[in-house]
């Protein structure tokens, strides 16, 4: 089971890019930190891309499954169909075009694709490999030759970066990297995996 | 003479009674008389319950006072598949504080599908000073913290077995908990954990271990350090490799091989997380002998398949991703005579074109060249009435038939009719069928052939299938052994459930999701049957906030003696027998 990270690119003069801490549809001060609604409760920040923006040259779409980047068309996944054990879904092999590889997504590799708005293709990343969040920020950073910066509470990563990385939690909501502790987005993976897996 | 039982020794019918094993013989024994029934029951050291919620533990307790050795099964089937929201239940905790206090003796716990504790597992570990054998399977709810403490208390544990379980893998400390004078162990499968543990202490419990006959490693466990734990344990019945890939290097290869050569007891082999096909062949040399293989988690082509496949003409089961082919099928057809099961599992299953060639025509192959096979999974993209009619005649011989075409209601793809013919035939010559899944397109008719012919069918399962009740009703009408039945996403409503109510009370449950059931027949069952528990799952709120004729999202119905349950969260309604009244029309 793959999750898909996505680094989105701020543009720090348009006012509808930028990190919205407050309620969807509120014109909100960019300090305040109030928890976003939505029909599940968490603290969830909303997220540039709530905004309509035609300026926005985000390409991922919100819906990207786990076959994201096989050459063939995915089809709608229905719950729990195929009828394939969660666990087997977790540590199949995914290959495309027939020739087996040797990293493995999913399970207990905790491999994640991360995409960064504009770059012309995806890198995986074992996410087990990284102690903490300053640690896998840093090697973003040097993947994909951009400044992410550091995180606050507060403000996420608004102060003085470029670009800001987020992931698709079991809900489908976007979340940015940092807000949950290290140890609980570790956990996390086997509860979101199987979400995921199956929306 | 009217005192003929009584003047025959008790101590000679316990005798007699120890011969006899299988639940059903020992039932028909109680049912005797009396006196039968007094010894059968204190003589009983083996207990099945296929549903944990159609008992409870003090009522087992109550029964049989000195068990042994409990095997539980928890949640529905379907769990497998994320149709059970998280939290439904099926948590053994309950089980495990009365049986600690009743059962001092108990050797031996399996589980399926249950929620653990590490509470649980804490419990065990202090509670029962002979324990041997802890068996968990697809479970969750516990972490590597519970397994310490089985490690380090048990110390004659024999088997601890966590297949598929979804465990909270903290560390992979826990391994060294195992005392230096631990030395019982004969079965260890934790494939399913993720955790690194220290390679010495797994070497050092492998080395001490005697009796080890079964070892399921990790996939963190590397292939060059495989031969070490082999040489180690050179007595090994099972193996599951751990991560089967690196570089080919000459030494690394000739150091595994050599070491598998040296296992001369070995017949099953698993893991090969990973594998990469220049190490297959470091296997060879054990292949003549091998029994089982699952190669289920390797992406390994179809003509490497067919080489090593071509080693093993003992092979009796073969767990397989669909890389294998219709070519690597044939191939098995010829070099596998003595194939009793098949899984042949897809590689990429969400994708709408098929990414690997492999069609009806490999189970055609599987089905005509090995006479003994007689169970199969399999998943393909197409079907055809004429392949499973051919399959029917080449093997009557099938118990559990279960094919998955991916895209649900898919035709036959020669007629682009539905697939009740060939459904028809396979339940029509397969006289001993036991279990049965059905895809594809199928229409009521389907099921008037399964409810007419499959008179020994014990689970069936169904999705995207059928037309209206009438399907529902042939099957619950007509296949007198059912034990288990699971359909989603089918047009079956209130009508056939309630018109076979009674049937349900000889099955162990019937589930039901997105289908047509309305609550008011749910409310309605749960009043008329009282030894049933009809549960209602539905995560949009209370059911009696809608209508009544709204059909509920899911249903899962089992015959129970302990009542309704207490442990149920916020998404799931009993429907009691004095629940508000339905107003009669």
């Amino acid at each position: 089971m793959e999750m898909v990270t996505r680094i989105g690119k701020f543009d720090h003069d348009d006012d509808h890019l930028n990190l919205r801490l407050g309620l969807p549809g509120t014109s909100e001060a960019r300090e305040k930190q109030a928890p976003s609604l939505g029909s599940r409760t968490s603290n969830k920040r909303a997220l540039p891309e709530d905004a309509e923006d035609p300026g926005s040259n985000s390409k991922c779409s919100r819906t990207e499954s786990a076959n994201a980047d096989s050459a063939l068309p995915t089809k709608t996944q229905v719950v729990g169909w195929p009828p394939i054990r969660s666990y087997r879904k977790n540590n199949t092999q995914s290959t495309v075009m027939k020739t087996p590889q040797s990293d493995v997504a999913g399970g207990n590799n905790n491999y994640v694709k991360v995409s960064v708005d504009g770059a012309p293709y995806l890198r995986k990343i074992d996410l087990r490999v990284y102690k903490n969040y300053p640690e896998l920020l840093k090697a973003l950073e040097s993947m994909f030759n951009l400044t992410i910066g550091n995180y606050s509470e507060r403000e996420g990563y608004n102060n003085g970066s470029d670009y800001a990385p987020t992931y698709e939690d079991k809900d489908g909501d976007w979340m940015l990297v940092g807000d949950v502790p290290w140890e609980r987005l570790r956990i996390m993976k086997g509860s979101e995996a199987r979400g995921l897996g199956c929306a | 003479m009217l005192r003929m039982a009584s003047s025959f020794p008790e101590e000679v019918l316990e005798h007699v009674f120890s011969f006899i094993q299988s639940d059903a013989d020992r039932n028909s024994i109680s049912m005797v008389c009396k006196s039968w029934y007094e010894i059968e029951r204190w003589c009983r050291r083996r207990i099945f319950v296929g549903n944990c919620y159609a008992v409870s533990p003090r009522m087992v307790i109550r029964r049989f006072p000195d068990v042994r050795s409990i095997e539980l099964k928890g949640k529905p089937h379907f769990a497998d598949f994320n149709l059970v929201p998280e939290g439904w239940g099926g948590y053994v905790d309950p089980w495990i504080s009365a049986m600690a206090m009743a059962y001092p003796w108990l050797e031996e716990i399996r589980l399926k599908r249950m929620v653990v504790t590490d509470e649980s597992l804490e419990l065990i570990a202090k509670s029962f000073k002979n324990f041997k054998a802890l068996v968990l399977s697809s479970c969750e709810g516990f972490s590597t913290d519970g397994l310490a403490a089985i490690a380090a208390n048990c110390r004659n544990l024999r088997e601890l077995d966590l297949r598929e379980s979804d465990v909270d893998d903290l560390s992979g400390h826990w391994l060294s908990h195992f005392p230096d004078t631990y030395t019982s162990l004969v079965s260890l499968d934790i494939s399913c954990l993720g955790s690194e543990m220290s390679f010495t202490a797994l070497e050092r419990l492998v080395g001490r271990c005697p009796n080890l006959r079964s070892l399921r490693l990790n996939r963190t466990v590397p292939i060059e350090k495989l031969a070490n734990l082999l040489r180690q344990a050179p007595q090994l019945v099972e193996l599951g490799t751990g991560a089967y890939s690196a570089e080919l290097r000459p030494e690394v290869f000739s150091n595994l091989a050599g070491a598998l050569s040296g296992c001369k007891e070995l017949k099953s082999l698993s893991g090969f997380w990973e594998a990469v096909p220049a190490y297959l062949p470091a296997v060879y040399s054990i292949c003549p002998g091998l029994t089982s293989l699952n190669l289920s988690y390797a992406a390994i082509q179809s003509p490497h398949l067919i080489k090593l496949l071509s080693h093993c003409p003992k092979l009796q089961r073969l767990w397989v991703l669909d890389y294998i082919e219709d070519v690597g099928l044939e191939a098995l057809a010829a070099s596998c005579k003595d194939l009793r099961e098949l899984r042949v599992f897809p590689s990429d299953p969400f994708v709408a074109e098929p990414n690997v060639s492999l069609t009806e025509q490999g189970l055609v192959s599987v089905s005509g060249g090995c006479p003994k096979l007689h169970s199969v999974l399999y998943f393909c993209r197409q079907m055809s009435n004429a392949a499973l009619t051919t399959i029917a005649r080449n093997r009557p011989n099938f118990t559990c038939f279960r094919l998955c075409i991916i895209e649900p209601r898919t035709p036959d793809y020669l007629t682009l009719g539905p697939l009740d013919a060939g459904f028809g035939a396979i339940v029509e010559h397969c006289k001993d069928l036991r279990r049965l899944s059905v895809s594809g397109l199928l229409t009521d008719r389907a099921f008037e052939y399964i409810g007419t012919y499959a008179k020994k069918l014990e689970m069936l399962s169904l999705a995207f299938a059928g037309d209206s009740d009438l399907g529902l009703h042939h099957v619950l009408s007509g296949c007198e052994n059912l034990r288990k039945l699971e359909i989603r996403d089918c047009p079956f409503g209130d009508k056939a459930l309630l018109a076979n109510a009674a049937k349900l009370e000889t099955m162990r449950s019937l589930w039901m999701s997105s289908c047509m059931v309305s609550y008011g027949a749910c409310k309605l069952l749960g009043q008329k049957m009282p030894r049933l528990n009809v549960e209602v799952i539905d995560e949009r709120g209370p059911p009696d906030t809608r209508p009544e004729s709204c059909p509920v999202e899911k249903l899962y119905i089992y015959r129970s003696v302990a009542g309704p349950r207490f442990d149920m969260p916020g998404f799931v309604w009993t429907m009691d027998e004095d629940s508000s009244a339905l107003r009669l029309s």
